[in-house]
């Protein structure tokens, strides 16, 4: 009996034991890829049956720590709790039963170290490149002489004519740099066009008030003017309180913009940097003061409203070209030629991608997705 | 120019190096605007006293409304720094008389009984403007606005109840014209692929500004040509 015992029991662990590893079981550890250090990853393969396991750490394969009780549905887990780059430690993966005792335990160690290039971002790595070569490219080809088309914008074309407009009325213009600080791009691309603007109002001896709602862009904002009137040799004519602050408040900003456009009549409205809900607001009261209107935001939520209410508008990228359309320098036209080609490769890689996902081939997707 | 280089540099690098000091340069450098920002606030207020006191000293057109902005920013600041806020206490406590009367610290009653209605104010006047702005945009005076003016109907009527009920007695098999599906069409496809093809696009405007001021080539932001 004794015999039969033993040898149904030696069968069963047998049979268990070749379910373990018909099943791939699998537990090992590594350090975390693509990080700053400080973590380590964990994965196993472990039957679903299994209620519950445990994960132990040690550093001396002695003394372990319960560090996490995790399901077999997990999969993965990454350990980043006081772990010393260099250090190696010691995992155990203790399988449950359900009655919480140990059936089985996997053992694996890791280091964790901090790596010097993210891989997960080389799909970025070679767009960035690309870009940035195509861009450098055409500054210097500009730089060289080269000949570059860049289409006419009718609303940076326009400029010059609302400047004169506003001279001949003998009413300022109004120029909104958006509602963001100086840590966003647009508000900077507004600030561009805001140099070539004050230029052309000192050149023709017209005023422009500036309300600004961030403090930062204030003191650019007024150094910008002021430099604009140095190089157009009229310094004297600078008033430094026609760049002013108002408030952070989006709402408040808003109300006292509006009063300014109802009071002063401008002859002409620039709203030009990143405009929220306020962009509506701001433009159907230029256009109910019959100001000329120009706009523009790279917000695609706001495009349509200053489109409905403004004269000329400059879409997206268009903003972000102003500034080097309006200066006419080879280099900085050539920059906007290298964006077509970055613009190319965009497309190109579109059209290729939806090509090969119809043709059931995930790889560019995969690439550009999870890298 | 030099700074803007080198910063500008260190930043791209930066999103491809997870080592340190790389993998924190992007959080510290925000935390040094916004300390430069914070002190750039006082910028911020000194300008608006000086514009508001020049224009009631020169008695500019409508001059007693600067008198109300200075007197409504000076009130907030005198309730704030002397009774604080509900997260912060002040110079002196509040009072039960105070407390009883307002209900809670002076500053947040102005705040929430004054403050957020006239901002709710302004925004509300959004959807005035909106459909002023709609008026004009929807008028087909050309093929493009006479698109416009279709898809515009017909996710308008598709979003609403009325939608429904006008479609509703067209069959299953045909359910690609019910008008809740079509607006759901127009919005999903149409409207997402022209909203993305701008994003793109003002995502190369952004990478060109950056290496043109990166690399020296664009000055104005600095007050140059």
């Amino acid at each position: 009996m004794k015999k039969f015992f033993f040898c149904f029991f030696i069968s069963f662990m047998f049979i268990f034991y070749i379910q373990l590893v018909a099943q791939d079981i699998s537990f090992t550890a590594q350090d975390n890829p693509n990080d700053d250090g400080g973590a380590i990853l964990l994965e196993w393969n472990i039957p679903l049956s299994y209620p519950e396991m445990i994960i132990s750490r040690s550093i001396d394969r002695e003394n372990y720590i319960e560090i996490a009780a995790v399901s077999p549905l997990l999969k993965t887990f990454i350990d980043d709790e006081n772990i010393e780059d260099g250090q190696e430690y010691f995992y155990k993966l203790s399988v449950l039963n359900l009655e919480g005792e140990t059936i089985e335990s996997f053992s694996a160690s890791a280091l964790a170290k901090a790596e010097w290039f993210n891989t997960d971002k080389i799909s970025l790595l070679i767009m960035t490149i690309l870009l940035g070569s195509s861009i450098t490219y055409f500054i210097f080809s500009a730089r060289k002489g080269k000949r570059l088309y860049i289409r006419k914008i009718s609303g940076l074309d326009t400029i010059e004519e609302a400047v004169g407009r506003a001279t001949e009325m003998g009413k300022p213009l109004l120029f909104v740099p958006g509602i963001m600080d100086l840590d966003d791009m647009q508000t900077i691309a507004g600030l561009n066009i805001l140099g070539h603007l004050a230029e052309k109002v000192a050149q023709y001896d017209s005023t422009i008030h500036v309300p600004v709602c961030r403090s930062m862009v204030l003191s650019t904002a007024k150094e910008i003017v002021k430099e604009a009137y140095l190089r157009a040799g009229r310094p004297d004519a600078f008033k430094p309180d026609s760049v002013f602050y108002l408030t952070d408040d989006q709402f408040g900003y808003v109300a006292g913009v509006d009063g300014i456009i109802l009071r002063e009549k401008p002859a002409a409205t620039f709203y030009l940097g990143a405009f929220y809900a306020e962009s509506l607001i701001l433009a159907e009261t230029g256009f109910e003061s019959g100001a000329i209107q120009i706009a523009g935001t790279a917000m695609p939520t706001q495009i349509p409203f200053f489109v409905a209410a403004c004269d000329y508008t400059l879409i997206g990228e268009e903003l972000f070209a102003a500034s080097a359309y309006l200066s006419n320098e080879p280099n900085q036209l050539g920059s906007l030629k290298g964006q077509d080609v970055g613009k190319a490769i965009i497309i190109i890689t579109l059209l290729v991608g939806v090509v090969l996902e119809m043709f059931g081939i995930h790889f560019l997707k995969d690439f550009l997705a999870t890298h | 120019m030099l700074i803007t280089f080198l910063v500008g540099a260190l930043i791209i690098v930066s999103e491809f190096i997870p080592h340190k000091p790389f993998n924190n340069l992007s959080t510290s450098l925000e935390g040094w605007f916004l300390i430069i920002s914070g002190f750039a606030i006082i910028l911020g207020q000194l300008s608006l006293f000086k514009v508001n006191i020049i224009k009631i000293h020169r008695k500019a057109p409508n001059w007693p409304y600067f008198i109300i902005a200075l007197v409504s920013f000076s009130v907030m600041v005198i309730c704030g720094i002397l009774w604080g806020t509900q997260q912060q206490p002040g110079l002196i406590p509040v009072s039960d008389k105070m407390l009883n009367f307002f209900g809670v610290k002076p500053f947040d009653y102005i705040f929430k009984y004054l403050f957020e209605n006239l901002s709710a104010t302004m925004f509300s006047l959004l959807a005035f403007f909106m459909a002023s702005a709609s008026y004009r945009a929807f008028r087909a005076r050309s093929p493009e606005s006479t698109l416009l003016l279709i898809a515009a109907v017909l996710v308008m009527l598709g979003r609403t109840t009325i939608g429904s009920t006008l479609t509703g007695w067209i069959p299953e098999s045909l359910g690609f014209l019910h008008l809740p599906n079509i607006a759901s069409f127009i919005m999903k496809y149409p409207n997402t692929a022209g909203q993305r093809a701008i994003m793109i696009c003002a995502g190369l405007g952004v990478i060109g500004s950056s290496l043109r001021i990166i690399l020296g080539i664009e000055r104005s932001y600095l007050g140059g040509k």
